[in-house]
């Protein structure tokens, strides 16, 4: 089967810069594929030679069997695109919004109100976009991507700079969209929010793609310590050392943390200790594989 | 898909989007438009007063003259006074250009130096009435006679400038304002890939922002039209007139066409903004919009022909106030649309999608 995207050795550089140096991967259909990165790291740049707003400098790249540059308008009803939250026409209501975006793809504007709906903006149908907090804008904006009901969307950053709550009630939203069976391109600097969504990601840094695969997979293939902390005293630092399994521990006066790759041991031990109030285990995170592909900590 | 679907409802959403800016509104409809009536009412009254006499007492001369020649109230307007005091302080206040009382044989005119002009004319109207009184009181037909023919008064009513330069001014400032900002707003915030990113042909999409900015040009131009023709201002539309709207059409196209030039070389909406203030303002000024450019010293007139507006003041002057043919427009609507085909053919040269 066609891959519903397909990048090779995609390339772009502006003047010295490397934003793109050799970018390939596949996204199959009904996919929810995550780029990740740092900013900076090239990911918008992947996404656009994508989109066909930029061209590559070298590398091929075909969406749904087409090549998307130049300007390609057979592709292009069958994608949706969310840019920016404030890419829309002035003044216009998000109710008026829709409809002037579904008659750019020729759908008739009664789909503005179901799209309304699916996005959680009935409510605000009537309002102004500029009057719209920054998550409704998204979301709105997102509603404009889907409004001709596309085979693949991309979506670049859609939860920078929103609260968390926002960005709570956004990923519902994007869960939905890829259930309906379509497939997702996200870019995102947030590790949390792939490891939330996404089926498989791509870690992205200068130009290059460092990692790809399911989310879960490359934080088990780590093999990063378990952290288990408890509330602090419970158990005195040397005993915490002492403990089967235990490879090193630490008390900062609120949480005792023991680090291991034998949770199961430490649990049993603490519970044999009867020590386990407050007691929290983490593993090992998207920027843990960040950390040890770069060896530098994650900035977002 | 229909190409004509999306272009109607894009003007639709940018017109709605224009109506909604109270700003723009201000400034292209209403701000013009108040220029109109101020000017207008201003300099639309600007006939010379009639010369104004005080008789202090009975003045049968003056009274004989004016039962004796009817045309004579035309120039004069005469009120008596009973004593002098009043009406002497009437003169030195300049609200009577003179004071008269006749005393036997002689008619002793009191006048303020203050206005010359006033004075000189005063002064020799009266003597004229004086001169005319001793020529009958001698019985004999005079030796020489002086004829007059009045001649037909073609110079500009106010009104009949004010109204298609002050619309030229106005056409220019939405034309060049509404172009260079759509285009660097649509940049700097994104639409522009957005638009470039749906399937809707790029033409259908400027096509839609000239339709609306013409939509908007005809509004502008009826609106003046109606205020013009009301009976304080008195415009009245005869002949060729109806070539204002081709005129109109050609303006707005070559002033959409400098304000993409401008929206295309701008990097940022204050550099846009100010640009557009530097072209539109002394254009307006050096195009003739706010005084008559026959008038200016001749630098000021050469000058004047670099800029698009003289050519479509000059163009709507011609149909509308000189009442001139409909072939009178036609070579401004050229340059007009020459300056629109060049200007669009540079921007489209600067063109860019996004702002990096």
């Amino acid at each position: 089967m066609a891959h519903t995207i397909n990048a090779d050795g995609l390339r772009k550089r502006y003047g010295d810069v490397r934003a793109v140096d050799g970018v390939s991967f596949a996204v199959e259909e009904g996919e929810f594929f995550g780029i990740l990165g740092p900013n900076g790291a090239g990911k918008t740049t992947a996404l656009e030679i994508i989109e066909g707003l930029r061209e590559a400098d070298e590398g091929t790249v075909t969406v749904l069997g087409l090549p998307p540059w130049p300007r390609n308008p057979k592709l292009l009803p069958r994608i949706g695109v969310q840019l920016q939250a404030s890419a829309f026409f002035e003044r216009l209501t998000a109710r008026e919004q829709l409809q002037t975006f579904a008659s750019l793809y020729g759908v008739p504007a009664r789909k503005a109100d179901a799209m309304l709906e699916a996005v959680g903006l009935t409510g605000k149908a009537g309002e102004r976009v500029e009057k719209l907090s920054g998550g409704q804008a998204q979301r709105l904006s997102i509603a404009c991507a889907l409004v001709h009901d596309p085979e693949l969307v991309f979506l670049d950053e859609p939860t920078a700079a929103l609260d968390p709550q926002a960005r709570r009630n956004l990923w519902d939203v994007l869960r939905q969209i890829n259930t309906a069976g379509r497939t997702i391109v996200l870019t995102t600097h947030y590790m949390d929010e792939a490891e939330s969504l996404c089926d498989r990601v791509a870690i992205m840094d200068g130009g290059k793609i460092l990692r790809m695969g399911p989310p879960a997979t490359l934080v088990r293939g780590l093999d990063a310590p378990a952290r288990i902390s408890v509330a602090s005293g419970v158990l005195p630092l040397d005993d915490a050392r002492a403990l089967p399994g235990a490879d090193e521990a630490a008390d900062d006066g609120v949480s005792l943390t023991v680090e291991t790759r034998d949770p199961s041991a430490v649990v049993a031990a603490l519970a044999a200790r009867d020590a386990l109030t407050g007691v929290q285990i983490r593993g090992a995170t998207l920027e843990d594989v960040f950390l040890d592909l770069t060896g530098r900590e994650y900035r977002a | 898909m229909s190409t004509w679907q999306s272009f109607r409802s894009l003007a639709r959403a940018m017109f709605l989007g224009f109506r909604r800016d109270r700003g723009a509104l201000f400034f292209t409809v209403l701000f013009p438009l108040m220029f109109l009536v101020v000017f207008g009412g201003v300099f639309g009254h600007q006939t010379s007063s009639k010369v104004d006499i005080v008789e202090i007492g009975a003045a049968p001369l003056i009274d004989g003259a004016l039962a004796h020649d009817a045309d004579l109230r035309k120039t004069m307007k005469v009120t008596r006074y009973a004593t002098s005091a009043a009406a002497l302080r009437k003169v030195e206040k300049g609200d009577a250009s003179a004071a008269v009382e006749q005393r036997d044989g002689t008619l002793v005119v009191h006048y303020s130096a203050a206005d010359q002009v006033k004075a000189g004319t005063v002064r020799g109207l009266l003597g004229a009435v004086v001169q005319a009184a001793n020529q009958e009181a001698s019985g004999k037909p005079p030796t020489y006679r002086m004829s007059d023919v009045q001649v037909e008064d073609d110079s500009l009513k106010a009104i009949q400038f004010f109204t298609p330069s002050l619309l030229g001014w106005a056409l220019a400032s939405a034309g060049v304002f509404g172009a260079s900002q759509t285009l660097v707003t649509w940049r700097t915030k994104g639409m522009l890939r957005r638009l470039r990113l749906s399937p809707a042909p790029i033409a259908t999409v400027f096509g839609a922002r000239v339709a609306v900015s013409l939509a908007v040009a005809m509004v502008q131009l009826g609106l003046f039209l109606a205020v013009a023709q009301l009976p304080v201002f008195g415009l009245k539309l005869v002949g060729a007139w109806w070539m204002a709207i081709p005129t109109v059409v050609a303006g707005v196209l070559a002033f959409l066409g400098i304000g993409m030039l401008i929206g295309a070389w701008a990097k940022t909406q204050e550099t846009a903004q100010s640009v557009t203030q530097l072209v539109v303002l002394p254009m307006a000024f050096l195009g003739g919009s706010f005084f008559p450019l026959d008038d200016a010293p001749v630098w000021m007139r050469t000058l004047s022909y670099v800029f698009p507006l003289r050519y479509l003041n000059e163009a709507m002057l011609n149909v509308m106030g000189r009442g001139l043919g409909p072939g009178s427009a036609l070579p401004q609507i050229g340059v007009l649309l020459g300056v629109a085909v060049v200007t669009a053919f540079i921007a489209s040269r600067l063109f860019r999608w996004d702002a990096s």
